[in-house]
């Protein structure tokens, strides 16, 4: 860690766009730390202790949500759950008003994931609370691509010249986004493939190469970053069947075999639709790395809460 | 009761002035303009060099009246108009219940009339209860008062449909006005596909959305040797399209916001719901291309689609809000520091494209200086600064994105039917 040089500034975690490279390095090294505090018998550290934060999760959720309560936990932060489906969203309850009642209980922090894009930007204007984005609808979902880079820099080793190919439904994904930002900001080369109907507008201006072709996408990577395709897509002529789909942008080992590098990494943000983007034999295999996503995930959420939370203090007991 | 307005600066398109002299106005009309004067008047103004001009003519506005007056109601939206300089205003008819029958354009005359503020043409619907199905009793609708319909808000999407209202509506001289939208190609969309909308994340309306319509209503305004009056431009692809019929000879005109020549789509990186407007704003190209129709006189009208929505309905998720701001107030600062500023239109231009232009394509006798016609002037500072303050905002709405924002280019006095109406900041 730069000794006093960098320090980390900001009260809110909204997206990767606006982040400089050295903000993305602190909170990797920051992981870093906290995953040795995940090994210990007692996987607890005193650092959020007495702060309050809310996880407002208006979308379903495993993983994401369960990670953010761990990682907040594990730090002795209080914590609160709300899901919009048993809440008083139903009742007609604005954003605006759920994040303030939310607030006035004298939370410190609301973590929040929802439908819609640029939702927790409009959160982070009704509050004064910080707010942690853990997904707004297809914008970005920063801790995602986070544990991302930082999983894949352990496994690979270095991310400036990387070659890594995001497959699937790119237009509306958020984990696509983010990682995009992520990886060039890092300096990685970074290729996007699915259908064309998958591929949103002008996205090669965000400085990656883009291809309809699963061959491309795979020769030459060091990693794919698998996105889950949602089956609803189907009914709005996207694509015109699961079968094709697969046939044309599944990743399973004939494929693999054919076209891969030997080492190639698979990824994978969850849930997994087995046989579908990932077949059964590749999301078990050697090559996969989803499950250490899933630890890294804890690791970087508490990073990210530590430093939000307790902006200027550098070190992480 | 007699005006004078001596030392301003004219400037008339309509009969090609822009020269210093005074302005003599008697009885709600226009006795003599240009020259100096001699004569007494029950009010002297002394316009100190500053412009004055004949009172705008906003094309396109809703006024929300009747049905949703806690956004707007006609007097307030009438108050809001003049105070922008706006001496006649064309309310469009999506309202609860449409503007389809005598009885409502009666309404809305009434209404305005009590208001003493701006004059109001009402738009009628092109088709009944502006539902798409069956056209709209035109001939009545003209007869009380309508000059134009519309269905804005949404296209006709029948095209059968629209080419016979288009041929009955042409043989009235009513003109036409298309909101021009493919609801399909829209879909759920709320911003303008591109690289912006791929950045952040938002649902995406192609151009193609908007251009595919234009051309259809072009070429069947074409067919049905109509008068076809383009809302809102706000696409390159438009404007190459209205460029092209206009060519050609058909009786195209158009119009452009003052949003969709002064905002881009990566305005919306901070997701203010002010900026969600139906069209969306416009890529770089597309901003660039109706400054340029502007100039070159593709685009005839600038027009403020002021579209009023409570506080409560915009502060939501950026999905959730409703589409739409407020203009009036704004829309001659933001058509200097966008528009004269920059060198793309000189001030007779500007004044043109809201008074002559409107005034012609309406075939209303007004957007004029002309001895004879109705007293309708507006008086402009051109280099005042100033700032929006919500706190002042007339209308009873406030949803724009430049509220708080330093303007340039203010109204001093507004004159409406030999009446002043706005003087030095206050209505009168």
């Amino acid at each position: 860690m730069k000794k006093g040089s960098v320090k980390w500034t900001r009260k809110d975690l909204l997206g990767i766009e606006e982040l400089s490279p050295e903000e993305i390095r602190m909170v990797l090294e920051a992981a870093a730390k906290f995953r040795e505090v995940l090994t210990r018998s007692i996987p607890k550290v005193p650092t959020l202790r007495g702060r309050t934060i809310a996880n407002l999760f208006c979308e379903p959720s495993t993983r994401t949500r369960s990670s953010f309560e761990l990682a907040a936990k594990r730090l002795s932060a209080d914590t609160l759950s709300i899901a919009a489906s048993s809440s008083s969203f139903l009742k007609g309850e604005t954003l605006k008003d759920t994040a303030r009642n939310i607030e006035a209980m004298k939370v410190d922090m609301i973590i929040m994931r929802h439908t819609c894009a640029g939702a927790p930007h409009f959160l982070s204007r009704c509050v004064d609370a910080s707010v942690v984005n853990a997904g707004d609808g297809a914008h970005e979902h920063p801790t995602q691509a986070l544990l991302d880079v930082f999983t894949l820099e352990e496994t690979i080793g270095k991310l400036k010249g990387a070659k890594v190919s995001i497959i699937g439904d790119i237009s509306h994904s958020r984990v696509a986004r983010s990682n995009i930002w992520a990886l060039t900001k890092l300096g990685a080369e970074v290729t996007v493939c699915g259908p064309k109907t998958l591929l949103p507008a002008e996205i090669e201006k965000m400085g990656v190469r883009v291809t309809t072709d699963i061959t491309e996408a795979v020769k030459g990577a060091d990693a794919l970053n698998v996105l889950r395709i949602q089956l609803e897509r189907q009914n709005r002529n996207l694509f015109p069947s699961i079968r094709e789909y697969v046939r044309y942008y599944g990743i399973n080992t004939e494929l693999l075999g054919k076209y891969a590098r030997k080492k190639i990494v698979i990824m994978h943000p969850g849930p997994i639709n087995r046989g579908v983007e990932l077949s059964q034999d590749v999301a078990d295999s050697e090559f996969s790395v989803v499950l250490d996503q899933v630890t890294n995930g804890v690791a970087i959420r508490m990073a990210v809460l530590f430093l939000l939370l307790s902006k200027g203090k550098q070190s992480g007991e | 009761m007699s005006i004078l307005i001596k030392n301003a600066r004219i400037i008339d398109p309509s009969q090609k002035i822009d020269s210093k002299g005074s302005i003599y106005i008697e009885k709600g009309e226009i006795i003599s303009c240009g020259g100096a004067s001699k004569k007494k008047a029950d009010t002297v103004i002394d316009a100190g060099g500053k412009i004055a001009a004949p009172g705008f003519i906003d094309m396109h506005a809703h006024l929300r009246e009747p049905g949703r007056e806690d956004q707007e109601t006609i007097r307030s939206g009438l108050r809001a108009a003049v105070a922008g300089g706006f001496t006649t205003v064309c309310a469009m008819p999506n309202t609860d219940p449409p503007c389809d029958s005598q009885a409502h354009v009666k309404f809305l005359l009434e209404k305005a009339r009590e208001a003493k503020m701006a004059d109001l043409l009402p738009v009628g619907t092109i088709t009944r209860r502006r539902e798409g199905k069956e056209i709209s009793e035109m001939g009545e609708l003209k007869a009380s008062g309508a000059p134009a319909l519309s269905d804005d808000g949404s296209s006709v999407e029948d095209a059968e449909l629209m080419r016979r209202a288009m041929e009955y509506a042409s043989m009235l001289d009513l003109l036409i006005i298309s909101h021009c939208e493919d609801k399909a190609l829209a879909g759920k969309g709320v911003m303008r596909e591109g690289y912006w909308s791929t950045v952040l994340g938002l649902e995406p309306i192609p151009a193609e959305a908007e251009s595919t319509v234009v051309e259809r209503d072009a070429r069947l305004a074409e067919l049905a040797g109509a008068r076809l009056h383009i809302a809102h431009v706000s696409t390159e692809q438009s404007v190459d399209i209205i460029r092209a019929a206009k060519k050609r000879g058909v009786k195209i005109t158009a119009e452009a916001t003052p949003h969709h020549f002064s905002l881009h789509d990566r305005d919306l990186r901070t997701f203010d719901t002010n900026m969600k407007v139906n069209p969306p704003l416009g890529t770089e190209k597309d901003v660039k291309a109706v400054r340029q129709g502007l100039r070159d006189g593709t685009i005839d009208v600038i027009a403020t689609d002021h579209a009023p929505h409570l506080e409560s309905e915009k502060e939501k998720e950026f999905d959730y809000a409703p589409f739409g701001m407020i203009g009036f107030e704004t829309a001659l600062s933001l058509a200097v520091m966008n528009l004269v500023d920059s060198g793309i239109l000189d001030w007779g231009q500007l004044i043109g494209k809201l008074t002559a232009n409107p005034a012609a394509i309406l075939k209303a006798g007004k957007g004029t200086l002309k001895e004879g016609s109705p007293a309708d002037v507006v008086i402009i500072d051109p280099g005042k600064e100033w700032t929006y303050d919500k706190k002042q905002i007339r209308s009873a709405s406030s949803n724009s994105p430049f509220v708080g924002k330093k303007m340039k280019a203010s109204v001093t006095h507004v004159i409406r039917g030999g009446r002043p109406v706005y003087r030095n900041g206050q209505l009168v």
